[in-house]
């Protein structure tokens, strides 16, 4: 059972995944584009979790931990260049 | 406490960067290696240097120090050499390059060393009295001693690899030393001249070292000196032979390369004693002489060494006649007495032999005397035009008659040296026949004698004889003891020389003339009365129409100046200057600044390239089947695909650009997972955060549209190549993975030996910390170097005009008011001890799982600059107790010291040691000094990473914007400030 919801699940993200590309490709406004990649990290680290458990391996755990932890930084990185050009002052 | 296992470096056999094993063999019980006789001088040249700042006297004396200790050391090791014995210091360095740095110490070795060090303990005293107050002393010495420290290299290398290098480094420390007074012109130049002539001779030699280590079959100079029959025998001993010759002949300025001796002559009159007299220019001697044994005795040797010789003898002696300047006479006798030793060498017979290293010890006595008394000339009366001078006899006495005597003993007058070896060269001339011309040699040679006399009078006559004269530059004086003593003993050596030349130089010649000529050489005679020879005929004709020719003189020099001749200098500048428009204009043709245009010239060459391999090769049948194509990895192509499209279609708006990038980035980094890759998935998801953050730094000063600049056809062609180039490495690629390597691959090894030698299961991280280590060390330090730059070039960029331009440039677009906001201050705030835990956790488990000091700098980097992102720079840089730079240097420093350690315990540098400990209550663990080099990776990149963004981020950086506080709109502030004022 718990093969086929993963099987539906890969197809969920995978299929979400392709949409935020879109989005990034063809969005009106720099901001829509940024948050599509903000939404395709997460759907890449959900990408990975599933992985993980379909095939019962934990060898993806420390690259979801990173990149959960650390591809916000980028969003928050374009959001403030947006807003005040200099993401340092 | 159990099972401590140390290996490292060492086992990789296969890999080259490994540090060679010390191997040093000493006969004969020396007290002094000669790994430090040629190590203290370049040792010593960081003493004056820093010691200048302690007075003028302390930089001389630590000069002097440095180079008397090595002159004992070698004269400590002279007995055994003079026993007969070859004392040898060997070392493996890079073996499978045939570089080895092995060193020996021969007759010739002893004598040129000798001259070396002896003459320059000299110079370096005189030279503490002849700088003025001006001149910076410290460098002086300090470039004097890289000087000595590569000249001794070059007598005492057994390895001619090794040789090269410090043929080199005389090059290139007489560069600095020729143009020591940099505010003159000539002395540019002239180091200019001196550098591209030797520099381009360095080249050529290298190439006939090879050819003749290639021939030989080692690079070991004792090795090649045995295979006289096989390496002439070759069809490569003439090219081999040619190049190091024109080495050779460019060192020793040996006709048409003696140009550039006379230019080089700006170079203050130390430099010129010592370099120009006594050593460097003798180094083309030396390694004729050190050759000799494989190379001399063939008819080529003959025609092209004893006719270049015999050339430049005469043609220096003629034009050293009619110069004006004392040192350019002096310059163009040395050119003409190179000549003279160099033609005996050429004629390749064990007596002429024994006449150029005789002629060798003479001439660097005399002449470095002459040079010295020249300097002491120009520092009394200021100038050094002969035309200016005469009479100083009177003024000068001690100066006279230092520079009579060592001047008569130049022109061979008996008794002194100069006659004995001049008489030598004469009646070696006579007995030569060039072609069947029995008279050619003989007269030309008594030719070159006579102007050879001709001019030493000139410098005796027309400088201090004759009448006292009221119009010199200033009142000339006898200098103090210090400027006359050095030229004082080297005139008395000149005289005892002469008298008893069998006590005072026979042992010595006679070792090193049989070191010459690679056997025992019959007892050496040297004395003054041969008998009615006809060398002395040659000789007495030789001074006669020296004193005619003087006599002569007035009416000579108006013929000589009216007589058109070629200038050296006007040709040589007119090669530079088409080589230079020549190099010029390929170099603009290819490079215009235009990227595109590079991009598409590599391009096109590399295509051409590889379609020519295409069409001429063969290629296999695949052996390997390809994999059934999945669906996620098919997702990751699509979008990998579809983003790299996309960049080519959007990549005139940057933003877009950079935020499709991210998308690359991240599905590169999926797929680093998904092929096991999980170390480098880890370092890229942090690569992809760091550039993304210094990519957004640099476009806040861009355009945000790159302007559309080249024409349709360009960008057509530009495409064509592109697309070309994208399907050929895409083909190669599939090419290479449908097949099987031909070679086994290191990773094999690797993977075996993971465990076993680096005590760590990843093995990604015990090739970074362990069987590359020494790679990753300087890959650290060169990160540092990078930090630094970019730190350094904000600090040159934002202290010049720019600065103005930066604080008043207005935003391009509309600015949100609040530049700190609350939220994003908190949130980093959070997130900031759980980063620095998540970074340790990585660092610690690095050894054996994915992770290790890289991954976790780069994190613990991200978590600090998230704080500068969401408090400010001000505030930020407020908090910071450590400077970037200190911690790049303790990275780098940790990472030293813990390679170095494993020296305390006799392993090679960086070899690393592992044992597992078990402390209750904690669990069994391992603990490997891997990790502590991890540690200085782990700084090295933080303080990098966070030195060059906080660096770039000064750019932006503008006053008013900072605040005391973190976040601009703070609500408990402002609670905080109302109950303040209500409780007043």
């Amino acid at each position: 059972m718990i093969t086929y919801a993963a099987y539906f699940a890969f197809a969920c993200y995978g299929a979400a995944m392709l949409m935020c590309l879109w989005k990034v490709a063809a969005a009106d406004q720099i901001g829509d584009r940024i948050l599509a990649l903000d939404t395709m990290v997460i759907n890449a680290l959900a990408l990975l979790v599933l992985y993980g458990l379909a095939f019962g391996t934990e060898i993806y755990f420390e690259v979801v931990l990173i990149i959960a932890m650390l591809g916000f930084v980028s969003t928050v990185a374009y959001a403030r260049f947006l807003l005040r050009g200099n993401i340092i002052e | 406490m159990a099972g401590i296992g140390a290996q490292g470096l060492d086992s990789g056999k296969n890999i080259l960067t490994h540090m060679g094993k010390f191997r040093i063999e000493r006969t004969g019980g020396i007290p002094l290696s000669l790994f430090l006789i040629v190590a203290l001088p370049f040792l010593g040249s960081v003493l004056p240097a820093l010691l200048i700042r302690a007075g003028r006297n302390s930089a001389y004396l630590s000069t002097a120090a440095v180079t008397l200790l090595a002159l004992v050391g070698l004269l400590l090791n002279a007995p055994a050499v003079m026993r007969g014995e070859t004392v040898t210091a060997r070392l493996d360095w890079l073996p499978g390059l045939g570089l080895n740095a092995n060193f020996f110490l021969d007759g010739l070795g002893l004598l040129f060393a000798g001259l070396i060090l002896g003459i320059g303990l000299l110079i370096i005293i005189y030279a503490r009295f002849y700088l003025s107050r001006e001149d910076p002393m410290g460098q002086f010495y300090s470039y004097l001693l890289l000087f000595q420290g590569a000249m001794v290299g070059i007598v005492l290398s057994d390895n001619v690899l090794l040789l090269l290098i410090f043929w080199e480094l005389t090059s290139l420390s007489s560069f600095l030393l020729i143009g020591y007074w940099r505010h003159l012109p000539e002395g540019r130049q002239g180091a200019r001249m001196a550098l591209a002539v030797t520099g381009a001779g360095g080249l050529a030699m290298i190439a006939g070292m090879l050819l003749l280590g290639h021939v030989a079959g080692s690079y070991d100079l004792t090795a090649i000196l045995d295979q006289r029959e096989a390496i002439q025998a070759s069809p490569l001993y003439l090219p081999a032979l040619v190049l190091i010759l024109l080495g050779c002949f460019t060192k020793s300025a040996q006709f048409p390369f003696h140009f550039w001796l006379p230019h080089a002559m700006a170079a203050p009159t130390p430099v010129s004693a010592y370099l120009h007299s006594a050593t460097m220019v003798k180094a083309g001697l030396f390694l004729m002489a050190r050759m000799w044994p494989v190379l001399s005795g063939t008819e080529a040797w003959f025609y092209l060494v004893g006719t270049t010789g015999l050339l430049t003898m005469l043609i220096g002696a003629v034009i050293a006649l009619f110069k004006d300047d004392l040192k350019a006479l002096l310059a163009f006798s040395t050119v003409s007495h190179l000549g003279l030793i160099t033609m005996l060498l050429g004629f390749g017979t064990k007596a002429a032999a024994i006449g150029a290293v005789f002629h060798i010890i003479n001439h660097a006595t005399f002449k470095a005397a002459l040079f010295m008394t020249a300097g002491i000339v120009d520092h009394a009366a200021h100038t050094r035009d002969i035309k200016r001078l005469g009479g100083l006899r009177k003024l000068m006495p001690t100066t006279f008659t230092l520079a009579t005597v060592a001047a008569l003993s130049m022109a061979g007058i008996p008794p002194l040296n100069g006659f004995l070896s001049k008489e030598m060269m004469l009646e070696e001339a006579a007995h030569t026949v060039w072609a069947d011309y029995g008279w050619l040699v003989p007269t030309l040679a008594t030719l070159a004698a006579l102007f050879s006399a001709a001019y030493s009078f000139r410098y005796v006559a027309h400088v201090f004889l004759g009448p006292v004269r009221d119009d010199y530059p200033t009142e000339p004086h006898d200098p103090g003891a210090g400027m006359w003593m050095p030229p004082a003993l080297l005139t008395l050596l000149v005289v005892l020389i002469g008298l008893f030349p069998m006590a005072m130089a026979s042992t010595l010649v006679e070792t090193a003339a049989g070191a010459v000529t690679g056997g025992q050489v019959q007892q050496v005679h040297l004395k003054l009365w041969h008998g009615m020879t006809p060398a002395l005929v040659m000789s007495i004709i030789a001074i006669a129409g020296g004193v005619v020719l003087l006599g002569a003189h007035g009416w000579l020099d108006r013929v000589w100046n009216a007589m058109p001749r070629p200038e050296a200098k006007e040709i040589f500048d007119a090669l530079v200057g088409a080589a230079t428009r020549a190099s010029r204009a390929v170099t603009d043709t290819l490079h215009d600044g235009s990227m595109t245009r590079y991009g598409a010239i590599l391009l096109a060459f590399v295509l051409a390239l590889t379609g020519y391999a295409w069409f001429s090769g063969t290629l296999a049948a695949p052996t390997r089947r390809t994999m059934e194509i999945a669906i996620i990895p098919l997702l990751g192509w699509i979008g990998v695909i579809l983003a790299t499209a996309l960049v080519v279609i959007f990549h005139r708006n940057r933003l877009v650009t950079l935020v499709l990038i991210g998308v690359v980035g991240l599905v590169v980094s999926l797929a680093f997972t998904y092929l096991s890759a999980p170390d480098l998935a880890l370092t890229q998801i942090s690569v992809e955060v760091v550039t993304v953050v210094l990519m957004l730094l640099a476009l806040n000063f861009l355009p945000r549209e790159t302007p559309l600049e080249s024409s349709p056809m360009r960008r057509m062609r530009d495409a064509a190549l592109s697309i070309a180039a994208g399907l050929g490495v895409g083909g190669l690629i599939y090419a290479l993975m449908v097949r099987d390597f031909a070679f086994p691959t290191i990773s094999d090894y690797h993977l075996a030996n993971s465990y076993s030698g680096g005590g760590g299961t990843n093995v990604v991280n015990v090739i970074l910390v362990d069987f590359r280590g020494y790679d990753t060390f300087g890959e650290i330090t060169v990160l540092g170097i990078a930090a630094i730059v970019i730190f350094a070039v904000t600090r040159a960029v934002l202290n010049s005009p720019v600065r103005a331009y930066l604080l008043n440039r207005k935003p391009s677009e509309p600015q949100s008011g609040d530049a700190h906001p609350m939220i994003m201050v908190v949130a980093t705030r959070m997130m900031m001890p759980v980063a620095l835990m998540v970074a340790t956790y990585i660092f610690l488990r690095g050894h054996n799982l994915p992770g290790g000091g890289f991954i976790a700098g780069l994190i613990a980097a991200i978590a600090l600059v998230m704080q500068y992102m969401a408090s400010g720079f001000s505030w930020a840089a407020e908090r910071l107790r450590f400077p970037y730079s200190a911690l790049i240097g303790s990275g780098v420093l940790v990472a030293a010291a813990t390679g170095i350690g494993s020296w305390l315990a006799g392993k090679p540098f960086l070899t690393s040691a592992f044992g597992y400990f078990h402390f209750p209550p904690l669990e069994k663990f391992e603990l490997a000094t891997a990790m502590l080099f991890d540690l200085g990776v782990f700084l090295a990149v933080v303080g990098a990473v966070l030195l060059a963004l906080e660096s770039l981020a000064r750019f932006a950086w503008r006053p008013g914007i900072a605040s005391e506080f973190p976040m601009d709109i703070n609500p408990a502030r402002e609670v905080e400030e109302t109950t303040a004022e209500e409780a007043r």
